[in-house]
C-alpha cells in the first residue's frame, strides 16, 4: 500500500526518477532470470513450467483472440454485481443496527454467528440451493463480503459522538437532519472502510468461487479450466491478469478510498 | 441499574431472535416446500453432528484441517516476521522485496491452487503452500509497517540511555511494533482459515472440514455439510476469541499499547 508513496515521493527530477523506476524494476529482473534459467534448464518439465516467452506469447495469443479480455470483463462484473449487493445490504443493516438499539440486539446474534465462517464454506451449499453458476456465484460473493461492511457501518454509527447528536438537536435538528448531516458523515470513514474491506474480500474469494461454480466465463474459470489441459502457460497468462486487476483495484480504487478517508478525516490507522 | 436492566434485555433479545431464526428454519425444513436433503431439520443437523463426532471422523477431518492451517500459518510466521522487520531496518532490503511484495499481494491465493496442484499434485503440499501465500503478506506488510513505526524519540533516548543494538531490538523495536506484529497475525490467521477450507475444496484429498463439505455436496448430505460448517465455525471462532485475544491480553493490552477495547 506504501509503494505508491516511495514512487510517487520520487522527485521530478529525471534521474531520479528513473532511479526509481530501476530500483522497481530491478527485483523483478533478477525473478524473472531466475525463473527462465530454471525453465530453460529442464529441471522441470517445460509443459509445467513454461518460459518467460511461452507465457508472453500465450498472453498476447489469448488477448488478440479477445479470450482474455471477455474473461476478465465477465469476472469483473461478477465482482461488481456481489458487491454491489453487499454493499446495499451491509450498508442498510449496519446503519441499522447502529441506530436502534431493538435492530442491533435481534440481528447482532445472528450476524456474529454466520461471520466467523469462511464465506468459501457456503459454496457448495449455495450451489445445491441455487445450481451451479451466475446466481450463485453473485450471491457467494455478496454473502462474503457483507459482513466487514455490516461491522463497520454498525461501529461507525456508533462512534459517532454523543455530543454531535446533542449539539444538533439542541440547534432544532430533527431526526431526518441528525441522521443526514450528522450521523452519515460522522460514519462514512467506517463506511468506507468496510467498503474497502469488503471489496478486498470480495476480490479474493472470487477466483475461487469460479472454479468452484463452473461459471462460462471468468479468470478462475480459465485458469481453473487451462489445468486440465496442462495449459501452464494459458493459466500462467490468467494469473498475469488476475496480478494486474488486482494491483489496479489496489492502486485506484482501495488507496483512493484510503487517502479520502484517512487524509480528509485524519484517522490513520484506525481499522486495520 | 438501568444498565443491568438494559443488558438483560440485550440477552433476552438475542436470545429470542436466534430462537426465532432457528424456529423459521426449522418450520421452512418441515413444510416440505424444499426437498428435504436440501434443507435438513436442526435434529438432523444435531444428530449428524453428534454422530460424525462419536466416531471420531469429524475430529479427523478437524485435525487435518488445523495441522495445514498451523504449518501454513507458522511457516508464513516464520518467513513474514523476519523479512518484514529486515525490510524496515534495512533499506536495501525494502528496495528489493517492497516491489516484489506489492506485485505478488493482490494475487488471490486462490488463483494458485491450479497452478500448485500440477506442481505438486493433490494434498497436503499444495493446501499447506496455498495457506503459506495467503498467511505471510498480512503478516510481512504488519511486521514492516510497526517496526517502521516505532516512535523514533524512543529509539533516540534508547539509544542516549547506552542501550546496544541488541537491545534495542529487544527492549524497545519488538514491543513497539508489537500492536502490528500481533494484528498482523490475527488477519494472517483469520486468511489462513478461509484460504484452507477453500484449498481444501479444490485441490481435494482425503481429509480436512472444506473437503467434507465438498464432497458431500455430491452425495446431497446436505446434513453432514451443514455440521461441518458449525465445527468450522466453532473452530475460527475460538481462535480468533481465545487464542489471539488472550495474546493480546497478555501482550499489548498489559503493556499498554493499546486502549482496551470495549466488549
Amino acid at each position: 500500500m506504501d509503494d505508491a508513496a516511495t514512487l510517487g515521493a520520487a522527485p521530478a527530477v529525471r534521474s531520479d526518477r528513473l532511479a526509481a523506476v530501476a530500483r522497481n524494476a530491478f527485483p523483478f529482473v533478477v525473478v524473472g532470470a531466475i525463473w527462465e534459467i530454471v525453465a530453460r534448464a529442464g529441471v522441470f518439465p517445460r509443459k509445467l513450467f513454461p518460459t518467460l516467452e511461452d507465457i508472453a506469447r500465450s498472453f498476447v495469443d489469448l488477448t488478440a483472440a479477445g479470450i482474455l479480455p471477455h474473461h476478465a470483463i465477465e469476472t469483473l462484473l461478477r465482482l461488481l454485481a456481489g458487491f454491489g449487493l453487499a454493499a446495499i445490504i451491509g450498508v442498510t443493516v449496519g446503519v441499522l443496527m447502529g441506530r436502534s438499539r431493538r435492530a442491533e440486539d435481534f440481528l447482532l446474534p445472528i450476524v456474529s454467528i454466520l461471520a466467523p465462517i469462511p464465506g468459501l464454506a457456503y459454496a457448495p451449499l449455495f450451489l445445491l440451493w441455487f445450481g451451479p453458476g451466475e446466481v450463485s456465484a453473485v450471491l457467494l460473493v455478496a454473502f462474503v463480503s457483507m459482513f466487514a461492511i455490516i461491522f463497520n457501518a454498525w461501529t461507525g454509527v456508533k462512534a459517532v459522538k454523543e455530543i454531535w447528536l446533542r449539539s444538533a438537536m439542541a440547534m432544532g435538528a430533527d431526526d431526518k437532519r441528525v441522521f443526514r448531516h450528522v450521523i452519515l458523515p460522522g460514519a462514512l470513514p467506517y463506511i468506507l472502510t468496510g467498503l474497502r474491506l469488503g471489496l478486498a474480500q470480495a476480490w479474493r474469494i472470487l477466483v475461487a468461487v469460479e472454479m468452484l461454480a463452473a461459471v462460462p466465463w471468468g479468470l478462475g474459470w480459465l485458469i481453473f479450466g487451462a489445468r486440465e489441459f496442462l495449459n501452464t502457460d494459458a493459466m500462467m497468462a490468467g494469473i498475469v491478469v488476475i496480478a494486474l486487476i488486482g494491483i489496479g483495484l489496489e492502486k485506484y480504487v482501495f488507496q483512493k478510498i484510503e487517502n479520502y478517508t484517512v487524509v480528509r478525516w485524519g484517522m490513520m490507522g484506525s481499522m486495520d | 441499574m438501568t444498565d443491568t436492566a438494559q443488558r438483560r434485555r440485550t440477552l433476552i433479545r438475542g436470545f429470542l431472535s436466534l430462537v426465532a431464526a432457528a424456529a423459521f428454519y426449522q418450520s421452512v425444513a418441515m413444510s416440505g416446500f424444499f426437498p428435504k436433503v436440501l434443507l435438513p431439520s436442526i435434529p438432523t443437523i444435531l444428530t449428524t453432528l453428534y454422530g460424525a463426532l462419536a466416531d471420531g471422523t469429524m475430529e479427523q477431518h478437524a485435525a487435518a484441517t488445523l495441522y495445514r492451517v498451523l504449518l501454513g500459518f507458522a511457516l508464513a510466521i516464520a518467513v513474514g516476521l523476519p523479512l518484514g522487520i529486515l525490510m524496515a531496518r534495512f533499506k536495501p532490503v525494502e528496495n528489493f522485496f517492497l516491489p516484489l511484495v506489492s506485485a505478488l499481494m493482490p494475487i488471490p491465493s486462490f488463483s494458485l491452487v491450479p497452478l500448485f496442484m500440477l506442481w505438486f499434485g493433490i494434498g497436503n503440499v499444495t493446501t499447506v503452500l496455498i495457506v503459506f501465500y495467503a498467511a505471510t503478506f498480512p503478516m510481512l506488510f504488519n511486521t514492516w509497517t510497526g517496526v517502521r513505526s516505532v516512535n523514533p524519540l524512543w529509539l533516540r533516548a534508547a539509544g542516549a540511555m547506552g542501550a546496544d543494538e541488541k537491545r534495542l531490538f529487544w527492549k524497545v523495536i519488538i514491543p513497539g511494533a508489537s500492536p502490528f506484529i500481533i494484528t498482523g497475525m490475527r488477519q494472517a490467521f483469520l486468511r489462513s482459515w478461509i484460504a484452507v477450507v477453500g484449498a481444501e475444496m479444490i485441490a481435494a484429498s482425503d481429509y480436512g472440514l472444506g473437503w467434507v463439505i465438498f464432497d458431500s455436496k455430491e452425495f446431497l448430505q446436505t446434513d453432514v455439510m451443514m455440521a461441518s460448517l458449525v465445527v468450522i465455525g466453532i473452530i475460527g471462532y475460538a481462535f480468533e476469541r481465545l487464542v489471539f485475544g488472550s495474546i493480546e491480553r497478555a501482550t499489548v493490552y498489559r503493556w499498554g499499547m493499546v486502549r482496551m477495547a470495549k466488549g
